[in-house]
């Protein structure tokens, strides 16, 4: 197999154009021809294209920018760490969580902190969960080590707080057993963002 | 001030409006209420228009769409600190907003505004007074609306003066050279039109028009339309020619320590300007309007033709350099202009 095909760099939708720009005019007849060139180019007139263009986009075509931020809000990357959540089976309704403690041993900022017992059914169930996030770094080592994909980070990013330290407890973190439909999976580390291909961009250097 | 009837000759004679001093006085409320009002409406159209080009929503929140943002800049302007530097000139500082405002306003009077009407008889007092479409029908018009737009730069001149701060002496500066050479411009447009009309009266424009579209003055004076354009804008400091208070050079150039209604009195005077400019770009080049029918319409559309091309133009275009706007006044426009008065003066004579 030969590189050829890792060499072709012109996979973007990117179209990149040479300027063609003319050198400063340096003779008076060449500055007269210039000023005589530009004041009947309909470039004015292009520019007020472009801005009449835009607003009809905007408006009619659905490409006004503006997010109304705190009623609205953008979808984030999947690979983003933002607040945790506990994520619940679909089937069964019951937490993922099996009590392993592997998420409390490698938080490295030791703001993970778990209690389980045996219910009665000898099965291992969580007593206590806490994650102190005026400690969390959102190093997003407890979502990748968790080996039910039950401690995630969701799509809340706002982590402002008025305390320095501010618990969050495993109900508060778990989906709420009436919006479980709405669960969504964690796509994690090493996940590509959803445009990822049309990201790609041709490198704007000369080969 | 005398005023003489607004109706030509011909229609004088078939029936009469009496044009009373009540009249006048009622016209001049309707333009300072109207005005005043489209000025504040004026600021959230040119957000609103200046957002949607820059694909944004602009003022959303106070209101359905945020129309009530205008009662909301105007309490917060009625309510605002009325704050005089302590060097500045107080008199002057204090009396400057009030002249940009009231020349504004008193080129106003002169300019035909709204279509004519008679108030119906069963209203007490005032029923039955016919009020006419100029406040003042002038027969010198034209020169008392420039003349008026003219004085007016007394008003960010002296303001840039007393409020001893650099920023607003280079805007002073500024005003004094820009108003004084674009007066220059504008003057020698308009007068290829004044010399083929024979009047200075936006009456008789308006008659010398009638009859289509082909009429039109902008079909004959095409340059001298252009120019009084270009003027027009460099006059009511707008976008390409905004130096009097261009934030990114001179902070806020003549306004700069201005806040309250004092500053939105400049404001006001700002967007009254605009309508005049744009008011007489319609009468004079326009063809105006015409007293039947769907006339007052036209007239409304072209004045806001006029109004949303000096905000399209803001959106649009980059202002330019001091230096630049001289280059272009007295080498270019000036000349032009010139020339086409002489043009028009010898195709008249042959």
């Amino acid at each position: 197999m030969g590189l050829e095909q890792f060499k072709n760099r012109n996979v973007g939708q990117q179209e990149y154009v040479m300027l063609d720009l003319e050198h400063t005019p340096q003779s008076p007849m060449g500055k007269f021809k210039q000023v005589v060139k530009r004041t009947f180019k309909p470039e004015l007139f292009v520019g007020l294209g472009v801005t009449m263009r835009e607003m009809i986009n905007a408006l009619f075509r659905g490409q006004m920018h503006t997010i109304k931020y705190p009623f609205e809000k953008l979808p984030i990357s999947p690979r983003y760490r933002a607040i945790h959540e506990m994520l619940r089976l679909l089937e069964s309704g019951h937490y993922r969580c099996i009590g392993c403690g592997l998420c409390e041993k490698i938080c490295i900022s030791n703001c993970i902190t778990m209690d389980t017992r045996y219910d009665e059914n000898q099965r291992k169930e969580v007593s206590e969960y806490t994650i102190n996030f005026g400690r969390c770094i959102f190093c997003g080592y407890c979502a990748e080590v968790c080996p039910e994909l039950a401690i995630v980070h969701g799509q809340r990013y706002e982590t402002a707080s008025e305390q320095r330290a501010s618990f969050s407890l495993f109900e508060d973190m778990l989906t709420p057993i009436d919006k479980l439909n709405l669960q969504q999976e964690y796509d994690g580390f090493g996940a590509v963002t959803p445009n990822a291909d049309e990201n790609i961009k041709k490198t704007p250097l000369a080969y | 001030m005398e005023v003489v009837s607004y109706r030509s000759v011909e229609t004088f004679v078939q029936h009469i409006p009496e044009v009373t001093a009540l009249g006048v006085w009622i016209k001049a409320i309707i333009i300072l209420a109207v005005i005043s009002a489209i000025a504040g409406f004026g600021t959230y159209v040119e957000r609103k228009v200046l957002a949607f080009m820059q694909r944004r929503l602009g003022p959303m929140h106070v209101g359905p769409y945020g129309l009530l943002q205008i009662i909301a800049d105007g309490i917060k302007l009625f309510t605002k600190e009325d704050i005089v530097p302590q060097n500045a000139n107080k008199f002057i500082f204090m009396v400057a907003p009030v002249i940009t405002a009231a020349t504004a306003f008193i080129a106003l009077a002169a300019v035909p505004v709204f279509p004519d009407f008679t108030i119906p008889e069963w209203i007490p007092v005032i029923g039955g007074t016919f009020v006419p479409s100029i406040a003042a029908d002038l027969n010198i018009g034209i020169l008392f609306v420039l003349g008026m737009m003219a004085a007016g730069l007394y008003g960010p001149l002296l303001a840039g003066m007393a409020q001893a701060n650099k920023w607003g002496l280079i805007g002073a500066a500024r005003t004094a050279v820009q108003f004084l050479s674009y007066e220059v411009v504008t003057g020698l447009s308009i007068l290829a039109p004044i010399m083929i009309v024979g009047s200075l009266s936006f009456v008789d424009f308006n008659a010398a028009q009638a009859g289509g579209i082909a009429n039109w003055l902008v079909w004959k004076q095409p340059v001298a339309f252009v120019l009084f354009l270009i003027a027009g804008f460099a006059e009511t400091n707008r976008t390409p020619f905004d130096l009097l208070e261009h934030e990114a050079e001179v902070v806020s150039g003549y306004a700069t320590e201005y806040s309250g209604m004092r500053w939105g009195m400049f404001f006001i005077g700002e967007y009254a300007n605009m309508i005049t400019i744009s008011v007489i770009a319609a009468v004079v080049f326009l063809g105006g309007y015409s007293a039947d029918g769907m006339g007052w319409l036209w007239i409304m559309l072209k004045i806001a033709f006029f109004f949303m091309l000096m905000l399209w133009v803001r959106a649009a275009w980059p202002h330019v350099r001091p230096d630049q706007l001289m280059w272009l006044c007295w080498k270019v426009l000036m000349p032009i202009a010139v020339i086409n008065v002489v043009i028009t003066g010898i195709v008249m004579m042959v």
